[in-house]
């Protein structure tokens, strides 16, 4: 039972710390998901060379070694800046599907440019009836002369609108909503076949649909085998998730704080009037909740699979979906007609914060996955 | 960063698991686990059991008779004497007027009363509230005249807890009434024997008799039964409130209160299957768990950080505050478990050795009393609301 960081993950905080809070003001920021590519391609340069996109990986690729608590660290502070780049979906999640289903030939090949950063991979998962069932997967691939060939529709892909690859979830056997015969491709975005609709997301990013009329796919790992791959990493993309909200949540919770005590109403900070101390503190509770689950998803994001890693995780994105959302309401609610407005960077933070709840499972999809499991003694 | 105990500390919650398992009495723990009355006598028992295994007071200092556990070891006993359904201990002794003995006494008080807790030869109540002083517990008025060697006390204290069995309380009175509120407050320990006390039960809205009004007139107590200096009892009050709100988060009773719903909700059925197949009404017991499982992870933080040396803040005024929260959200779900079988008022079932026929079963009796009488939860040992003040006054500066 320890919960301090070590010496080295300090130092990693700090740097992420500084390197957000050096780059992510807000009016940078705007202009950040304003550019074509939706996120500062600089500010992506800048985690690859300080080494922040190679910390989950192997040393042998270049990496540390890093697990579910390094991301957490990073992924807090990229939080607090609400900072747009794609790192939990190409490092966290296309690099952890790699690592588990590649080749050594294609672990060499992707894993090593996800790691610098010269790579930016997203992941396509999610379809137009989905609705985060990871399983619930229509897009199909054929083996047609030697060649896996994918036909179909995915959806909100977070990065794709920039990514050099796009892993694909596609079905090679059984029936829509089968565990079983679905199969994970990489796809490169500018491939015959390949159209995509990019657009804008809520909370400031870029996304993209992406349609598949006989694109070519290279199979990561065994045909018809990629499920549990796919649910194993979407955990650690769920504990990366819940650290971002940490993160968001605690800036949110200091902008409101300090509003309390500066903006004044009949006469005296709103901050003196009982029932908005009540409803601060209600905030922080739920912030220490969330900070609670984060930690505990992050010290279970790179355990071995099992039933207790998936209902803790399940439970935590709860808990932090819940939390987020009324810390989000609560800001806006507290800050009163300025934070209704596109200039008021406490919203940008609320719309994230709602946002995160409808990536991998809102509080219903994980209540539901959580009750399923229960043990009854 | 480590969530698993280590191995030294997984062998010691098996060293307590061995002993509850060889030593806790079956009927106490079978009264606790389906919320029957515990009898003075029960609780008696078990802290004889406790006391002879030397863990009745594992917070003292050794040389009057704790052990040389830290936070976790003191959480891992709290929790595994809870799932096990050890009675909670009564801690107005052992728990609360031993520490400020301990730390603001004198080596006379030391030796006279802290031996006398140990042993269970001393019952102690509480003498805080006051009609008048609830929350707002500067304001209270009962008064202490000094008048030679004693101190003549009249006044009223009420909601006091268990003080039909006890034979002391430890009271605040005010020695100064001239002094600003918190100033001219005394910590006074008063023998319940002496002339003058009248202890009257109030009973609460669940039936039970669990809180008194204590009556004071004329009472002679000797002044050496001052602790700390005069008019210096808010000082040992507020020690006392900051020990006291660490451990009212009650994880460890919140997941046996959590394990008797399952088991109630597995009996209880509806639409022909048990009602804990209901998706609903599953779906409500998984979201407590959730809530259960976060404020455990946040206990386990503090208790980390305590056992480094630090002193706990605001996490446990808002831990206080969750915990309560989630203790009623499972006994509200217990009393719904129920069904319309949650009307029947049958206190006589909550005494074990009940011997005529149950109305259903012996788990069904106690939860509507339980969801009434853990109101309480959410208003003592500072309400909740009390909570939010302090943490946005001192945490949030407001």
């Amino acid at each position: 039972m320890d919960f301090k960081l070590t010496e080295e993950q300090q130092m990693l905080q700090e740097t992420a710390e500084r390197l957000v809070r050096d780059v992510y003001d807000f009016e940078s920021r705007k202009a950040f998901s304003e550019s074509e590519a939706g996120f500062s391609t600089a500010f992506w340069q800048q985690l690859g060379e300080l080494g922040l996109t190679a910390i989950p990986f192997s040393e042998e690729l270049g990496g540390f070694g890093g697990t579910g608590v390094e991301t957490m660290l990073i992924m807090e502070q990229l939080g607090k800046g609400i900072c747009l780049e794609p790192y939990m979906e190409s490092v966290i999640l296309a690099g952890g599907l790699i690592g588990q289903l590649g080749s050594d030939a294609q672990k060499e090949e992707l894993l090593g440019g996800i790691a610098t950063g010269e790579l930016q991979a997203a992941v396509a998962l999610d379809e137009l009836n989905s609705h985060y069932d990871l399983a619930n997967v229509t897009t199909t691939a054929s083996e047609q002369g030697g060649e896996w060939v994918l036909n179909g529709r995915k959806g909100v892909v977070i990065g794709g609108q920039t990514a050099g690859k796009i892993l694909v979830s596609a079905r090679t056997a059984g029936n829509n909503r089968d565990e079983q015969g679905i199969s994970l491709f990489v796809i490169d975005p500018s491939a015959a076949g390949v159209t995509r609709r990019v657009y804008a997301t809520v909370d400031g990013r870029k996304a993209c649909e992406l349609f598949l009329d006989n694109v070519q796919g290279e199979l990561l790992g065994e045909a018809g085998n990629a499920y549990d791959a796919i649910r194993y990493q979407s955990g650690r993309a769920i504990a990366a998730l819940c650290a971002e909200a940490v993160g968001a949540m605690r800036t949110a919770c200091d902008l409101t704080l300090e509003y309390l005590k500066t903006r004044k109403q009949f006469g005296v900070p709103i901050g003196k009037f009982q029932v908005l101390q009540h409803r601060m503190v209600d905030m922080i509770s739920e912030l220490e909740r969330a900070t609670s689950m984060a930690i505990l998803a992050a010290c279970l994001a790179d355990d071995e699979d099992s039933a207790e890693r998936s209902a803790k995780l399940a439970a935590a994105k709860f808990v932090i979906n819940r939390a987020g959302r009324y810390v989000a309401e609560q800001c806006i609610q507290l800050h009163g007609g300025i934070a209704m407005t596109w200039e008021y960077n406490g919203a940008h933070y609320a719309k994230r914060l709602v946002m995160i709840s409808h990536q991998f499972g809102d509080d219903d999809h994980h209540l539901e996955a959580y009750a399923a499991q229960l043990s009854v003694a | 960063m480590e969530i698993h105990y280590s191995p030294e500390q997984l062998a010691f919650r098996d060293e307590v698991r061995e002993f509850l398992k060889q030593e806790l009495p079956a009927d106490i723990a079978a009264k606790v686990k389906l919320g029957k009355h515990l009898h003075k006598a029960d609780h008696e028992r078990w802290q004889k059991i406790l006391s002879k295994r030397g863990w009745y007071a594992p917070g003292w200092p050794v040389e009057h008779g704790g052990t040389t556990w830290g936070p976790i070891e003191k959480h891992i006993f709290d929790e595994e004497s809870a799932a096990f359904g050890a009675p909670r201990l009564v801690p107005f002794g052992v728990n609360m007027v031993a520490p400020v003995i301990i730390k603001f006494g004198t080596e006379e008080q030391k030796a006279k009363y802290l031996p006398r807790i140990l042993d269970g030869t001393d019952w102690w109540c509480q003498g805080y509230s006051e009609p008048g002083a609830g929350s707002d517990l500067a304001s209270l008025k009962t008064r202490a005249v000094r008048d030679g060697d004693y101190y003549i006390v009249n006044g009223q204290k009420t909601w006091t807890t268990l003080g039909q069995h006890a034979n002391w309380i430890f009271c605040l009175v005010r020695t100064d009434p001239e002094a600003q509120q918190q100033r001219g407050i005394s910590f006074l320990l008063i023998d319940m024997a002496t002339p003058g006390i009248t202890v009257r039960p109030i009973i609460t809205l669940d039936g039970d008799h669990e809180v008194n009004e204590v009556f004071f007139d004329d009472v002679k107590v000797p002044v050496e039964n001052l602790v700390g200096e005069e008019n210096k009892g808010w000082t040992c009050a507020k020690y006392l409130l900051t020990h006291e709100r660490t451990g009212l988060a009650g994880i460890g009773a919140s997941k046996a209160a959590l394990t008797n719903l399952k088991r109630i909700a597995s009996k209880q059925q509806k639409n022909g299957k048990p009602l804990i197949e209901d998706a609903l009404f599953r779906s409500q017991i998984a979201e407590v768990e959730m809530s259960l499982m976060a404020a455990e992870m946040s206990t386990l933080r503090i208790v980390a950080a305590a056992s480094e040396g630090g002193v706990p803040g605001s996490e446990s005024s808002i831990l206080k505050v969750q915990g309560t929260e989630i203790r009623q959200a499972i006994t509200h779900l217990m009393r719904k478990a129920l069904g319309p079988y949650a009307l029947p008022f049958l206190p006589e079932e909550l005494d074990l050795d009940f011997d005529g026929e149950m109305l259903v079963d012996d788990y069904a009796a106690s939860p509507a009393s339980q969801y009434f009488n853990m109101r309480k939860l959410s208003i003592f040992g500072g309400s909740n609301e009390i909570q939010k003040n302090i943490v946005s006054k001192m945490i949030l500066e407001l």
